[in-house]
């Protein structure tokens, strides 16, 4: 998540029809889809104490990073309360306008890095989207940058889901890594049919193993991506590092662009749990 | 767009069936027996009316403004043709109908939003489009107010507020719209229908705009909650607001002692004290309230007694009055005065509210008044009187130009100060000699103002007249 890219509409409905099309022809529409296959339980936060997010679990990013994160978001992000908390079995990332040390928006983001970091798995979340113009929640895997000495995008980034307020029906996964990061980066979008992400939970996941990464959303198998999905001689680096867990509610940015006088402040993203399976 | 006219007569409906029969719109009468439950199709007009559809222009409108087109349609055979008139067409103002279910009405809960394609000759704003209104009390009408068409076919989402409500409804469509600039166009609907989308959501109903509003009102006055809207978020991540009728709505009042609020949204005052009335709609607390402060009864001013040929009136309902240009000059750029008048009971009173002056003219004719020497008027102040009131009235002659200005007037000043009969909430009689002013046989102008930084803000003002005892 990265400096992001910026698609432009006709570009990614482009993308979107070429992989319909891959869609269509690999996956079969049958009810005997087997969309997952690993199923030991190594990791999870259900989020059942109420409260400051579990420590031994989870650090925070606070601040604004470097250029809004690398993306020019707005937000500045805090550890308070306010715009992280636990309460009736939910972890609750709440972006709020106020003012705040410089920024206009806060908001929140928690990683497992340095805490709890795997190479392959099963990886899911059941989440609750916010909705409006300009917000950008994510769930994402980021590879472990051996004490700052492998930079960005060779570490390899795994987008579980990113999603734009103002599309509230779709759910985008991606991969970022050398050679196909930022505006290039390999991604597949999700519609979800007669729904939308904000009104109810979705479970996003995906399963990952050597030199290939699924795609799913509920029940939904809804993309693959492997190394020949990959630019001609680009590097697959998801067979080497352990990634972390990443879990945050952007407020405008590169991706999604500014809120607008229409959205609707506080906005929440509502987990109910996060599991890592192998 | 022209503000079309959508009121209709009962007498007006039957004319309007008359012409249906005329035009022959096609239907079914195929019922084979009235069903349990009423039909949940979905199906308003794909390529020919639906079961049980009718087609019933407004008495006022053009009606052969509606006709199927087999030539331009989004798919199938036919659309639904809307040749909106040109400003003065003899045969209507504008173009505007219902189009309803005469076999009973239809169970839509299950549906989320009537949607449908549609295409205009030109760039167009059609003023209302929505369903719910069937000639009877059209419980659940909801308008899409400004529907911007443009000459492509476009898919365009009418949400239902509250689907739940509509069990059996008879008004599957409605429309009126009237020239633009003057110049009538065309536009053609197709596919339109009752979905389930699923993507529609955000619900954000709002009465009074949104706005919290306060008023001081008296026993016996109705108000209406106007301004009744529901907004969603489209599954385009756009957000859309319809004007929904009151049935929708389930409106309650903090204090039904002092004010009550009917399920259609109006309000009757009924005591002293404060009440706040509020909404909700599908269990969503609309924006926006409604706080009645009820001084209580309403005092009526004294009725006046003298003899009507002993009188000019300029403001009254117990004299016939003199010709009045205005009871607001609303000045620029100093005067803060707004009006807020009102009747109760047929008695009309002038409202006076963020008062500094405010004039009243009545120069067309200008009043001889060389034989009524004396000027009455009733004041009432609501709430408070200012520690500091302090009330000038000046009585302006026009001199021989009978107009204001032009350096032949003259004037008389009549100072009401602060005293022990100046009180709130109860009727004053002020009565001044106008013996100061001569001539006053071109009398065209009161003006009432704050003197010496007086802070009062709103009063109420009837009876005043010129008289001779």
């Amino acid at each position: 998540m990265n400096i992001k890219n910026k698609f432009s509409i006709k570009f990614l409905a482009k993308y979107f029809i070429l992989l319909g099309l891959i869609f269509s022809f690999s996956c079969s529409n049958d009810e005997s889809q087997t969309v997952t296959t690993m199923n030991e339980l190594v990791w999870a936060d259900e989020f059942t104490i109420d409260g400051t997010p579990d420590s031994s679990k989870w650090n925070f990013d606070i601040g604004t990073g470097q250029n809004g994160w690398g993306n020019n978001e707005l937000q500045y992000y805090t550890d308070r309360l306010q715009n992280i908390e636990v309460k009736n079995g939910m972890l609750h990332i709440k972006a709020v306008k106020e003012s705040y040390l410089g920024s206009s928006y806060t908001s929140a983001k928690m990683t497992t890095k340095g805490i709890f970091e795997q190479k392959y798995g099963r990886y899911e979340a059941k989440i609750k989207l916010p909705w409006g113009q300009g917000l950008w929640p994510a769930f994402w895997l980021l590879g472990d940058d051996s004490n700052g000495t492998v930079i960005w995008p060779q570490i390899g980034e795994i987008d579980i889901m990113e999603y734009r307020g103002q599309q509230p029906t779709i759910t985008h996964g991606s991969i970022h890594g050398p050679g196909y990061s930022a505006g290039q980066a390999i991604t597949k979008s999700y519609t979800l049919p007669n729904n939308r992400f904000d009104t109810d939970f979705h479970i996003f996941g995906i399963e990952w193993g050597p030199n290939y990464i699924n795609y799913y959303v509920d029940d939904v198998l809804y993309n693959q991506i492997t190394p020949k999905n990959l630019p001609v001689g680009a590097e697959w680096v998801f067979n080497d590092a352990n990634f972390y867990i990443i879990l945050n509610l952007a407020v405008g940015g590169s991706f999604v662009g500014s809120p607008n006088t229409q959205t609707v402040f506080p906005q929440e993203m509502i987990v109910d749990y996060i599991r890592v399976y192998k | 767009m022209k503000t079309t006219n959508k009121l209709f007569s009962k007498i007006a409906t039957p004319l309007a069936l008359l012409i249906l029969v005329n035009l022959g719109c096609e239907r079914d009468i195929s019922d084979e027996a009235v069903q349990a439950t009423f039909s949940t199709n979905q199906t308003v007009f794909s390529d020919t009316f639906s079961a049980g559809l009718e087609y019933y222009p407004y008495a006022d409108s053009k009606f052969e403004a509606f006709s199927v087109d087999t030539q331009v349609k989004y798919q199938g055979t036919a659309s639904m043709r809307f040749d909106v008139p040109n400003e003065g067409d003899r045969n209507g103002a504008y173009a505007g109908a219902i189009f309803r279910d005469d076999n009973g009405g239809r169970d839509l809960s299950k549906y989320d939003a009537l949607t449908f394609w549609a295409k205009a000759s030109k760039a167009a704003t059609i003023n209302d489009i929505g369903f719910g209104q069937d000639f009877g009390q059209n419980k659940f009408q909801v308008s899409k107010r400004g529907l911007r068409l443009t000459t492509n076919w476009v898919k365009y989402t009418i949400p239902i507020p509250d689907a739940s409500k509509l069990k059996q409804e008879k008004g599957m469509f409605w429309y009126a719209e009237g020239p633009e600039n003057g110049d009538g166009y065309s536009f053609w609907i197709d596919e339109l229908q009752f979905e389930k989308l699923g993507t529609i959501a955000q619900p954000r109903p709002s009465i009074l705009n949104g706005d919290n509003i306060s008023v001081n009102t008296f026993i016996g006055v109705n108000i209406n909650i106007a301004d009744l809207n529901q907004t969603f978020n489209l599954g385009t991540g756009e957000d859309i607001s319809i004007s929904s009728a009151p049935g929708y709505f389930v409106f309650s009042s903090s204090n039904p002692s002092v004010a009550n609020v009917s399920e259609t949204g109006v309000v009757e005052v009924l005591s002293a004290g404060s009440a706040v009335i509020t909404s909700t709609l599908g269990g969503i607390v609309a924006k926006g309230s409604l706080t009645i402060n009820s001084i209580g009864s309403f005092v009526f001013a004294p009725t006046p007694t003298r003899a009507p040929n002993n009188v000019v009136s300029i403001f009254s309902d117990h004299y016939t009055n003199t010709p009045v240009d205005f009871f607001n000059g609303y000045w620029q750029p100093y005067q803060t005065t707004q009006s807020a008048d009102f009747s109760i009971l047929g008695d009309n009173f002038l409202n006076y509210t963020n008062f500094n002056f405010v004039g009243i003219q009545f120069a067309n004719p200008t009043l001889n008044l060389t034989d009524k020497p004396n000027l009455h008027f009733n004041m009432y102040i609501p709430n408070q009187v200012p520690s500091n009131f302090d009330f000038l009235v000046t009585i302006v002659d026009f001199g021989p130009d009978k107009v204001n200005g032009g350096g032949d007037d003259t004037r008389q000043q009549l100072f009401v100060r602060k005293s022990p009969s100046i009180v709130a909430d109860s009727w004053i009689t002020i009565e001044f000699s106008l013996n100061g002013l001569t001539p006053r046989n071109n009398v065209g102008l009161i003006i009432f103002e704050n003197i010496n930084f007086s802070l009062l803000r709103n009063l109420y003002l009837d009876n005043i007249y010129f008289y001779k005892n």
